[in-house]
């Protein structure tokens, strides 16, 4: 399949929060809705998983639609903010009467839309959101992502293995469904390893002043930090804490891969890990031509959300055309029946719990850049 | 031990910069009886001038940093003059609900203006004044942290000397007994009143800066915790009080620094702002506020 946009137009009308059908199709356009945080503090997850989605939507339309019709991608920004979500899926669902929902890269978003969704039989695919009540929700409920309670695992295994670590501290946000999981399937993977939690500390999403905490894990005297959590905070957790001259190793998870962690955390950030779900380094074809088209048209290598929201469009496209129609019921079936299916961040298989199964990749920030470390499974 | 006074440095200069935010709060309460909920975005607005000033200058220079620190107190203090000359006084006389209303107005105005000018995505704020680590035993003292606490001392004393030994501040401190007497001895009170809000302004800047480099990732949304924080650092040393601000922004930042580092770290809020209930239901002027009734 060809990854050139032939509609650069497109990108400016995507500027507006719609991308534009060509005007080749005399076709009613397939209204796809997406809720992203495009603005606010995860806006730096929002626009990457959004620029995915529209490359992707742009890259099949330029292909000439699915079932002969074109996709119209009808995007609204959640803010990264509570209560905003659920009046924009709202919204999607009723005003622009969308066949199927992309979105959220934050759990706690997609936990707010997800019972929404279910309760107007809308498919949902969230893109990223790792967390697994999102997909227990409901029967309309999927993911294109590994989930925490593999994630978990993965991370207290690279902390056991490759950190040698014994003693943990873990820096944990108190309200974020994702960090409250994550942090969960963590300790009860790395406690089964053999190793300690020594001290849990929480803090709130948005707080900026870490330094209590880490002046009390400092002084529990641990082999390494655990921040399952969002860039933002992470990038200052890392900043406050050699600061305070806490030299040990720190590291993250997914949610921390965003370039605002680089820039936000700067020299400090060197030698902190964290983990992914595919890494721009992969040398097989479908990845490069991806990175290639990305870079050529955003001037920047896709992250792992870029590529998430990419596969989240090709899975749901390819249900809609095994199920030759629009009709959510049938689309729901589609989805649930995913196979093998080839993507940008691998093989996806829609299991019957709703989420895709891959393995995670470590990455480690060396020189201001996100470099591959290895590949893991729990 | 160690671990105690590091967190009470931690605690200090989180709670100067609190006292800063707190100070503009309560000088408006003085003079005009009534909350500038937009304060908080004016502390964000600082910090953004900084961010933009802190490229013209070399980084890491002290003179380049007190440069960035007078120009975004002197932005800001034109930021709050023209709000309120703009937005609050055509409703000066008005009942006070309806300026308190607008406040919330400006408030959501600042922070959403502030998105569409500045983006949405944390930006890195610039090292522009030198810094560096000290070690004394086991406790690390950033330049930063002290330098926090410095400024913020001065900016309190500069203050207290203007309310209390100068001419304007003489006049601030008559509007605020009373407006009607006050401009029947002559005093101008507009000019009172912008200059209350300027000086105001330029210190709740002073603290989006100290604020920034402390925590250097800076949003248009930045000001609502430790705005609301302050406000509540306001109440809790006495509204209309000015070392009672100072002294409710230190405890407030002491308070919330020795929980968060404690195993109730969750709680860390929700037990600093209980701390502040116990404290109004005993004095419910606040620690150093005098109780007047209020002229509705």
């Amino acid at each position: 399949m060809s990854f050139q946009s032939r509609f650069p137009v497109a990108l400016v009308a995507a500027l507006a929060g719609l991308t534009f059908a060509p005007s080749l199709f005399p076709q009613e356009p397939i209204k796809i809705g997406q809720f992203a945080s495009l603005t606010g503090k995860e806006a730096s997850l929002g626009q990457s998983s959004n620029k995915g989605t529209m490359m992707a939507i742009d890259d099949l339309n330029a292909a000439g639609g699915v079932l002969g019709r074109p996709l119209l991608l009808v995007t609204e920004d959640t803010q990264s903010k509570p209560g905003e979500t659920a009046t924009v899926v709202k919204k999607l669902i009723s005003r622009d009467k969308v066949i199927a929902l992309l979105g959220e890269v934050a759990s706690s978003r997609s936990l707010e839309a997800a019972p929404i969704a279910q309760a107007a039989k809308v498919p949902m695919i969230s893109p990223a959101s790792t967390n697994p009540k999102v997909t227990e929700t409901g029967a309309y409920i999927f993911r294109t992502c590994f989930i925490d309670p593999f994630q978990g695992p993965v991370m207290a295994r690279f902390a056991r293995e490759r950190l040698q670590a014994k003693r943990v501290a873990l820096l944990v946000s108190n309200s974020s469904a994702y960090s409250i999981g994550l942090a969960k399937f963590f300790r009860e993977a790395f406690v089964a390893n053999g190793g300690t939690i020594v001290l849990e500390q929480k803090y709130s999403e948005g707080d900026k002043d870490f330094k209590a905490q880490l002046t009390a894990i400092k002084a529990a005297g641990v082999d390494a930090v655990f921040n399952p959590g969002y860039y933002n905070e992470g990038a200052l957790i890392v900043r406050q804490a050699r600061d305070l001259g806490l030299t040990l190793p720190i590291f993250g998870a997914d949610s921390w891969e965003a370039e605002a962690l680089i820039q936000l955390g700067g020299k400090a950030m060197e030698g902190a890990y964290l983990c992914s779900h595919y890494s721009p380094d992969d040398p097989s074809p479908r990845v490069q031509n991806f990175v290639a088209a990305y870079k050529k048209r955003f001037g920047s290598t896709p992250d792992s959300n870029a590529s998430l929201g990419y596969d989240s469009v090709l899975v749901l496209v390819d249900a809609i055309r095994r199920a030759g129609t629009t009709e959510t019921g049938a689309l729901r079936e589609a989805i649930a029946t995913t196979r093998d299916f080839m993507a940008v961040t691998g093989k996806i298989t829609i299991d019957s719990e709703r989420n895709a199964s891959k393995n995670a990749v470590i990455i480690q920030v060396k020189n201001g850049k996100f470099e591959f470390v290895q590949s893991m499974s729990p | 031990m160690s671990e105690f006074l590091q967190q009470l440095l931690n605690g200090l200069s989180l709670g100067a910069i609190y006292a800063l935010i707190a100070l503009g709060y309560t000088m408006v309460y003085g003079v005009l009886r009534f909350i500038n909920f937009a304060h908080s975005e004016v502390f964000m607005v600082g910090a953004f001038i900084g961010y933009y000033l802190g490229k013209l200058v070399p980084e890491g220079t002290l003179w380049g940093g007190l440069l960035v620190l007078a120009g975004a107190m002197i932005g800001c203090a034109i930021l709050g003059i023209l709000v309120e000359r703009i937005v609050y006084r055509p409703l000066r006389g008005g009942p006070t609900i309806n300026v308190l209303i607008t406040a919330i107005g400006v408030s959501l105005l600042l922070q959403y203006t502030g998105q569409i000018v500045f983006g949405a995505a944390p930006r890195t704020f610039p090292p522009i004044f030198p810094s560096a680590n000290f070690h004394l035993g086991t406790l690390t003292i950033s330049s930063n942290q002290l330098f926090v606490i410095g400024v913020a001392v001065a900016l309190m004393i500069g203050l207290q000397l203007i309310v209390f030994k100068t001419k304007i501040g003489t006049a601030m401190r008559a509007v605020s007994l009373n407006p009607k007497a006050a401009q029947l001895v002559g005093v101008n009170n507009n000019v009172v009143i912008s200059f209350t809000f300027g000086l105001g302004s330029a210190l709740a800047a002073a603290g989006g800066i100290l604020y920034a480099l402390n925590y250097p990732s800076i949003d248009p949304l930045m000001g609502v915790m430790p705005g609301l924080k302050a406000f509540v650092a306001a109440i809790l040393g006495g509204i209309g009080n000015i070392p009672g601000a100072a002294l409710g922004g230190l405890i407030l930042g002491t308070v919330e620094t020795f929980i968060g580092g404690s195993q109730f770290s969750t709680y860390k809020d929700a037990i600093a702002f209980a701390i502040l209930i116990v404290i109004l239901l005993f004095k419910p002027a606040g620690l150093l506020g005098k109780f007047t009734a209020e002229k509705v």
